[in-house]
């Protein structure tokens, strides 16, 4: 079935503050662009890894982080933009499986970042079909604010390796602009979980 | 089991020996017959992890979620994979992490397959144009040595270091065409 987000009524930047304040031991990663601002926006904290570009990489990087912290909730959250770019990313966690990795693509089939052009999940990518078929163990997809509790629940359960779907408006948000200085959230990040610098 | 699983060059076990010995827990890559004793060794050590990509790019991508997480983790590819790293090297450069990658050669020794070669001569200027260290070991006793300084620069160091291994370590692919 095609769909469209034409009829979407989550706000993201609500969705994404629930989503994280129900999920408050979790590490994060974010895609570029509205991603990054909607994680930044809900509360800064150094579990908190923003990417700025290597678009198509979140995901991967959450695997690697995934697979080294095992008792650790690992949220990448990223849009249809950045997730498209890396698609082949979704098979390659497909045969991983670590079940402490959940991927939550805020899906607004738009490229917000550079001028609302509609994107392939408004031309008929079906990104949840995608990650079934990947073999990502569960795949949710959303249409109803009131899901972020039960998606919280699957996060922090750390039972199946996730892949969700989030139908967002396309709406265009003040950016809140996260720091961008790549070696300091690094190495934040790593203080976080007690890891010194090389 | 086939001789050429029962007993690899010597250079090739000598490089799983570096990344067990240096703690690596995950290695990710797309195969190569080059490479293949290691994987292979990999994903028969339970301490370690194999993950296989669809793109290089997602293995710079992933080498660093390990980082992040505090592990060791190490980028198996051929040359031509090189090209598909490069805007994601980005992230390698931009938050400093630690990265070491090991490269077969494509298209420089007894090439037979011409569309090996634009990459493979492309390779180190590329990946020394996005800021990587490049070393190269060509014949097989100075594998190790080569192997092991690139290791250490990575993660004693923090740089980001590759060593090209040259296809006449790997010797001909052999092809069946006639004449």
């Amino acid at each position: 079935m095609r769909r469209t987000n034409a009829v979407a009524t989550i706000d993201r930047r609500a969705f994404v503050s629930r989503l994280l304040a129900a999920c408050p031991q979790s590490l994060v990663i974010t895609g570029l662009g509205s991603s990054s601002y909607d994680v930044f926006a809900a509360g800064d904290r150094p579990e908190n890894f923003y990417l700025w570009g290597a678009m198509g990489g979140a995901a991967v990087v959450g695997l690697g982080l995934a697979l080294a912290q095992p008792e650790r909730s690992v949220v990448v959250i990223t849009g249809d933009g950045e997730q498209l770019m890396g698609l082949g990313a979704l098979s390659t966690i497909g045969a991983q499986q670590p079940v402490n990795l959940s991927i939550v693509v805020l899906d607004n089939g738009h490229f917000g970042e550079t001028g609302m052009q509609p994107s392939h999940t408004s031309l008929g990518t079906s990104l949840s079909a995608v990650a079934r078929g990947c073999g990502i163990g569960n795949i949710v997809e959303i249409d109803e604010m009131d899901s972020v509790e039960s998606l919280a629940q699957v996060v922090n359960s750390r039972q199946d390796c996730t892949f969700a779907q989030v139908h967002i408006r396309a709406d265009e948000l003040p950016r809140a602009l996260p720091p961008r200085d790549g070696v300091y959230l690094k190495n934040r990040f790593r203080a976080a979980l007690g890891l010194a610098p090389f | 089991m086939n001789s050429a699983i029962a007993s690899p060059p010597m250079w090739q076990e000598e490089i799983f020996s570096i990344l067990k010995e240096g703690g690596v827990r995950q290695v990710a890559y797309v195969p190569d017959a080059g490479h293949a004793h290691v994987i292979r060794r990999v994903h028969s050590d339970p301490d370690m992890r194999g993950v296989v990509l669809t793109t290089e790019e997602e293995g710079v991508a992933t080498v660093c979620g390990a980082w992040l997480g505090g592990q060791r983790s190490v980028l198996l590819m051929q040359s031509s994979g090189v090209g598909n790293c490069i805007n994601m090297l980005s992230l390698i450069q931009n938050c400093r992490f630690p990265f070491f990658s090991l490269i077969t050669m494509r298209g420089e020794w007894a090439e037979f397959n011409p569309w090996q070669a634009p990459m493979g001569k492309a390779t180190q200027g590329a990946l020394e144009l996005m800021g990587v260290t490049v070393l190269r070991a060509s014949k097989p006793d100075e594998v190790a040595e080569t192997v092991r300084a690139g290791f250490d620069a990575a993660f004693e160091g923090g740089e980001s270091v590759v060593v090209l291994l040259s296809q006449s370590l790997i010797g001909r692919k052999k092809w069946e065409h006639t004449k």
